[in-house]
């Protein structure tokens, strides 16, 4: 399979809708079969990859924070960006600035940057196909 | 003594794999801790939160994997038999979905729509989720 380069808009900020479930199912297909991926994060999804996400215990379920081991976005962008970078795929990463300003999330996982619109413009230019889940 | 509360919960589905339940159930859920007393009314896609023995895959990006995917047919059995919370399912929703009754987790009340405004009326509050 010849190596392809996807541009992806994601829109949904963490923990309110299944569209970054669907959405990171997907990239994880994409980085296992080392295509390259350029994200653009807007708007809500700006947050996925803030550095200070923190785990919780949750007392309704009974369970500690070990047991209830609580997913953070940021820890599913790192392991997407492993992932690209173990089967020869690349991830660029952009959290949109202004939107990062707006929420305060400017600290971000590593390898991951701040942008601009500009970038998304970039991104579809050079893809070879362009993926858009928007928020509803 | 608490105000009684009837929730109707409409919205499903929405950032339960992140939460690991759905948000709304599990503030009820907390809320009764508290000493809050609680009814709720699934309604709409929440109606399938009721159907015993569903599950969904964890969410698996690389090394990264969830290993405590949601099920949201214990967290309804849960309301009932440990938060004492009564739950009810809207009977036409649940028909317009091909769900049959013999498909709902333990303890699920059914419910319908045409009752549903009487039952409004022995509460101090009715939330719309």
């Amino acid at each position: 399979m010849s190596q392809k380069t996807f541009a992806v808009a994601l829109m949904d900020a963490p923990y309110e809708s299944e569209n970054l479930t669907t959405a990171f199912r997907i990239l994880d297909a994409m980085a296992q079969r080392g295509h390259n991926i350029n994200v653009f994060a807007y708007e809500g999804a700006s947050g996925l990859a803030f550095a200070k996400q923190a785990p919780h215990p949750n007392p309704v379920h009974g369970k500690n924070l070990a047991e209830e081991n609580h997913p953070t976005t940021k820890d599913q962008v790192a392991a997407l960006l492993a992932l690209a970078a173990k089967n020869g795929g690349k991830v660029d990463w952009v959290n949109c600035g202004m939107c990062v300003d707006e929420r305060g999330v400017g600290e971000f996982v590593a390898d991951t940057r701040r942008g601009s619109p500009a970038d998304f413009h970039t991104f579809c230019e050079a893809s070879d196909n362009v993926l858009v889940i928007p928020t509803k | 003594m608490a105000k009684k509360t009837l929730n109707i919960v409409e919205s499903a589905y929405r950032a339960v794999m992140e939460e690991q339940d759905d948000t709304i159930l599990w503030l009820l859920a907390a809320m009764q801790g508290a000493g809050a007393e609680h009814t709720v009314v699934l309604r709409g896609n929440a109606v399938n939160y009721a159907v015993a023995g569903q599950a969904m895959p964890g969410l698996t990006v690389g090394e990264w994997k969830q290993t405590q995917a949601p099920r949201m047919d214990n967290d309804v059995v849960d309301l009932i038999e440990k938060r004492k919370i009564p739950v009810f399912v809207i009977e036409e929703d649940l028909a317009a979905r091909g769900i049959e009754r013999g498909e709902l987790a333990p303890g699920v009340q059914l419910l319908s729509s045409k009752s549903l405004p009487q039952r409004m009326a022995e509460y101090d509050i009715v939330s719309h989720w």
